[in-house]
């Protein structure tokens, strides 16, 4: 089964227009609607860049992880612990987080090399899990907060713009995502993304053919967690709280539902995902009060069933025929 | 001229009757002041519950308050006004706690919070609804940080205190076996490190020498028998168990099987006879110790105790679902009586700030579900509901009450 | 020296915990070469149906034979129902499939039988086999029936011409289905295999943990870790994996503290996978290039 293609190096007009429709939507929905779902779209956000850097490693790379939520925790600890003790706008929390996650990421990467498939898949798991007990440790307690958290003060936009809270954080949210997106465009459209997906498609001959692959392995497990972390950091500063109990496994297995949903190796599929992960709870909470969850798992196999690559390649499939039809 | 006379104070006696009786119907029929969430017909209230996660067990205590605002409301509610409420799934996680706390406060414009459970997930949202200004009521965890009016003025929590619990096990050692050497087995987590501060600092400096060894374990753990094979080893023959029902189970089971036969001192949260010492075992949890402030449903002295019998007709009538052998049930239905009371007093001043005022004044209010002689006291300068309870001992067939009933003042 | 050995001992029955459910877990990798996530939730809602049978009056082992055709039946239900229509998909959109499926069990079980624990019987006399106190009687009757498990597992594998096809079509499809090997019902058996011992795992669980939807969540972690510990692909280094994941939990526990139980025991557990990519036991694969 073929995989999809990787971003081809030529701009596709038609494709820059409906990025450039998306964006302009996403700019005018913060002055349409309430801050709750002002909050919520933010929210989708963050999982967008979540999800894109964990497709980096999953969906582009070949190498599964049950354990993103771990690289999500220690971003948002970062954020938090640099907010709180070292008294740090939030502003410049990001991209620290965004490093320390990407160095533990790294070396995270470097022994996991050995490991393939199941055995990967079982190490990340085991890292997702541990991390919560790791995170209440009394050695760092002291900067942790430990089971009881810490509250972080939500950031007010600058002075001479007329935005609420919420909306600022919205628009803060949506600049680091289209950050995250043109770089990862750009990286998985050159050689580094290509190696990434040889290594994926066929390791020995991409081996055989000069691809360092213990490196691009670690590397892309480094960026990938780099990602994640910047996520957790500007998901805290939404939330304004982080604890242990935040970062479970749950969060883990969410993630990769999300890529899944969204599209393996797809960038805009973070998005869908990111949508799909938010939203589709609650609306599994309205549909039954009795047994939401069971409601969210025939909704997550149903869309396996209509769209098993993920929503991204549907809506591509679907917008081809449609232009099919239309003619150029 | 005496006609006149008489016209005026005619005039004066039906103005004077008229004066009168408009500054009396101005005292008994002041208009009605709303806030958000409230109306001629309803009263709107929110909460987040753990209707899934690791902590759906306690998912019961919302579906209960559900069915008791039924019953309320079938009644004709609180004078003439329904309780609508809105009842969320936060599947005990922080995250979502606040936004299905910010959709209550923002989308559904609840007048109060009632009940919000969990420690975490209200350490998530405190903050918000204090800014918001939203009464934040009865809050379903025992952590003792819930009863703060000058940093917090809108929160108010409802559980005797797990630090208060703590000291009072701690008072209890100190006195009657001042050479224990204790063993401590805890959750991993806000709940179990606060009792356990309660204990520590109940202790004080005796508490180096008479703790022998603390053992933690996490909720997602499969069995504590690990942990309870260690704190035999070491030589502990006091042994306080702060733990959640299934684990309290398993650490009375596995503690009797291995043959050891410390003082057995059993938090509040994993002490319900039916949820928990009937799963490990009655015979194996004679001489138990905890401490109570609320009668227990699995309890035979209380079988013809009148409170106790028109809850099981509730239960009977409107949450026929629900295990009338889980005391977290019992729980639930005292609190909804409590906020009941609150609204009751709020009379036709339906405001947030009322609803915190009077919330902060509740003067000698008796709840017969309570142990006999408790009341229910807040000021504002108190924000601690319960501050009583009575140490029991379990006879193998119920929990005995021995001692008067102790007051606390962890602040 | 004392307490070494009891924590060891202690490890083991928890370890018999993993190992039976590791069992099930090789079970379905060997039939269909997934690693199937739902499991403890399909051998906790099979628990529940057993405990509702015999609050119904059932004796134990009448609700315990009809529990494991029940959990065949379902699974085998599962995989031509569920299963099949994504079967060609790629693995980690089954993966997903794998997890609503953990979902729906779990919030059934929870909507149908309530969250608050309950006690559930166990076959084995109460007294501990003489009157030790290391391990109870039950402990040891359900290590001992994990093994009968195991052997009936590797005689059906290797002996009987059922488990061969087995073992083709999930080795390779293709050939199998040329040999005249009917593919889809040998992953549904498979499936149905898996099940009935998710049951009997469930079963031998909930006398130790109580039974409540929750339950597996713990569990299913060390015995996946077990599984992988003693090859996936070995149904006896699964068992051995497991019981050794009990024993190193319960002693890491024990001697450098239960704050850091988790990390120290997966750092081990990954460990060992490091030095032997392919588990204790398992098969290394050679893949052609």
């Amino acid at each position: 089964m073929a995989a999809p293609a990787p971003p081809s190096s030529a701009i596709d007009v038609r494709k820059l227009a409906g990025v450039a429709l998306a964006f302009a939507l996403a700019c005018a929905l913060p002055f349409a609607l309430g801050s709750y779902h002002v909050f919520q779209l933010t929210l989708v956000l963050v999982y967008a860049i979540a999800l894109l850097g964990l497709n980096m490693l999953t969906g582009f790379n070949g190498q599964i992880s049950l354990g993103h939520g771990a690289f999500y925790a220690i971003g948002a600890y970062t954020a938090a612990i640099l907010m709180d003790k070292a008294g740090m706008p939030y502003w410049a929390t990001i991209p620290i987080a965004g490093a320390v996650c990407g160095v533990a990421g790294f070396l995270f990467g470097l022994p996991a090399l050995r490991l393939e498939g199941l055995y990967l898949a079982l190490a990340t798991f085991a890292l997702g899990v541990a991390m919560p007990q790791i995170l209440k440790h009394k050695s760092i307690e002291e900067w942790t907060g430990g089971v009881q958290g810490i509250v972080i003060v939500k950031p007010d936009p600058p002075g001479w713009l007329q935005l609420s809270q919420d909306q600022w954080l919205y628009f803060f949210t949506l600049a680091w995502l289209l950050v995250a997106f043109v770089v990862a465009w750009n990286l998985l459209r050159g050689r580094i993304g290509r190696a990434m997906i040889a290594i994926r498609d066929q390791p020995i001959a991409a081996q055989a053919m000069g691809v360092n692959t213990a490196i691009v392995k670690s590397m892309t497990f480094g960026v990938s967690a780099l990602y994640t972390g910047v996520a957790g950091a500007l998901g805290a500063i939404a939330i304004q709280f982080v604890a242990p109990d935040s970062f479970g496994i749950f969060l883990s297995i969410t993630l990769v539902v999300g890529i899944v949903v969204g599209g393996l190796a797809s960038i805009s599929g973070a998005v869908y995902g990111a949508i799909f992960i938010q939203f589709v709870p609650n609306i599994a909470d309205k549909l039954s009060k009795a047994a939401p969850w069971a409601i969210y798992g025939v909704i997550l196999i149903a869309f396996m069933y209509v769209m098993p690559t993920g929503a991204a390649g549907f809506v591509r499939l679907t917008l081809a025929r449609w232009f099919r039809r239309r003619g150029p | 001229m005496k006609r006149s006379l008489v016209r005026i104070a005619r005039w004066a006696a039906a103005g004077a009757l008229i004066a009168s009786s408009l500054a009396g119907a101005g005292v008994y029929a002041q208009a009605p002041k709303y806030g958000p969430g409230a109306s001629a017909t309803e009263i709107k209230l929110g909460q987040t519950m753990p209707y899934s996660g690791p902590a759906s067990a306690y998912g019961t205590i919302g579906k209960l308050h559900t069915a008791y605002f039924k019953m309320i409301n079938d009644n004709g509610g609180i004078n003439g006004r329904k309780i609508n409420l809105i009842s969320l799934d936060d599947g005990y996680s922080p995250p979502r706690a606040v936004e299905q706390i910010r959709r209550l406060v923002e989308q559904d414009e609840v007048l109060a919070l009632f009940q919000t459970l969990g420690t975490p997930s209200n350490s998530a949202i405190q903050k918000y609804v204090n800014a918001k200004k939203v009464p934040h009521l009865l809050l379903a965890t025992g952590a003792t940080k819930w009863g703060d009016p000058q940093h917090f003025p809108w929160t108010m929590g409802f559980n005797l205190s797990y630090q208060s619990e703590g000291q009072i096990y701690a008072k209890y050692l100190l006195k009657n076996k001042p050479n224990a050497k204790i063993g401590i087995l805890y959750q991993n987590d806000d709940y179990g490190k606060d009792l356990l501060k309660g204990v520590m600092d109940g202790l004080g400096s005796a508490n180096a020498k008479m703790v022998v060894s603390q053992q933690s374990y996490e909720v997602t753990d499969a069995t504590v028998d690990s942990q309870i094979l260690t704190l035999q080893s070491s030589g502990a023959d006091t042994f306080i168990n702060i733990t959640t029902p299934k684990f309290s189970a398993q650490a009375i089971r596995k503690a009797w099987d291995s043959g050891w036969k410390p003082l057995h001192i059993v938090n509040n949260v994993g002490a319900s006879v039916g949820s928990v010492l009937v799963p490990a075992g009655l015979d194996k949890s004679v001489g138990l110790l905890t401490l109570q402030y609320y009668k227990d449903p699995n309890d035979p002295q209380w079988k013809d105790d009148p409170a106790m019998l028109e809850w099981r007709g509730f239960m009977g009538r409107y949450y026929r679902e629900g295990d009338p052998k889980d005391a977290s049930n019992l729980y639930a239905y005292i609190t909804a009586q409590l906020m009941v009371q609150i609204l009751k007093q709020c009379g036709n001043d339906l405001t947030r700030e009322n609803v915190m005022k009077q919330a902060a004044n509740l003067k000698n209010v008796k709840l017969p579900l309570l142990l006999p002689g408790m009341t229910v006291d807040t000021s504002p300068t108190d924000f601690y509901p319960i501050q009583q309870g009575q140490l029991a001992r379990f006879t193998g067939t119920l929990w005995q009450g021995f001692g008067e009933l102790i007051s606390t003042d962890v602040k | 020296m004392n307490a070494l050995l009891h924590q060891i001992l202690s490890g083991l029955a928890t370890g018999g915990i993993y190992a039976s459910v590791a069992l099930a877990l090789v079970m379905i990798y060997q039939a269909t070469h997934l690693v199937n996530f739902a499991q403890g939730e399909l051998a906790m809602f099979s628990t529940y149906i057993a405990w509702a049978l015999i609050e119904a009056g059932v004796p134990y082992w009448g609700a315990f034979a009809l529990t494991v055709v029940f959990a065949f039946v379902l699974g085998v239900v599962i995989e031509r129902v569920i299963v099949r229509p994504v079967e060609d998909a790629p693995i980690l959109a089954i993966v997903i499939v794998f997890i609503a499926l953990l979902v729906i069990f779990n919030s059934m079980a929870g909507w149908i039988f309530t969250y608050t624990i309950k006690p559930f019987p166990s076959p084995f006399p109460t007294e501990p086999l003489f009157g030790n106190s290391y391990l109870s009687s039950h402990e040891l009757g359900s290590m001992g029936i994990t093994l009968v498990v195991l052997l009936l597992l590797f005689v059906f594998f290797r002996f009987t011409p059922l488990g061969l096809a087995m073992r083709a079509a999930a080795q390779n499809p293709v050939s199998s289905r040329l040999v005249g090997i009917r593919v889809g019902w040998m992953l549904a058996l498979g499936w149905g295999l898996a099940a009935a011992i998710g049951a009997i795992a469930g079963m031998m669980v909930a006398p130790v943990v109580f039974l409540e939807p929750n339950m597996m969540g713990g569990i299913l972690l060390y015995a996946f870790a077990g599984a992988l510990l003693g090859g996936i692909d070995s149904p006896g280094g699964a068992v051995i994996g497991g019981f050794i994941v009990g024993v190193l939990e319960n002693v890491v526990g024990a001697y450098v503290g239960t704050e850091l139980k988790l990390t120290v025991a997966l750092v081990l557990i990954v460990g060992v996978l490091v030095v032997r990519p392919s588990g204790m036991f398992g098969q290394v694969h050679v893949n052609r290039v």
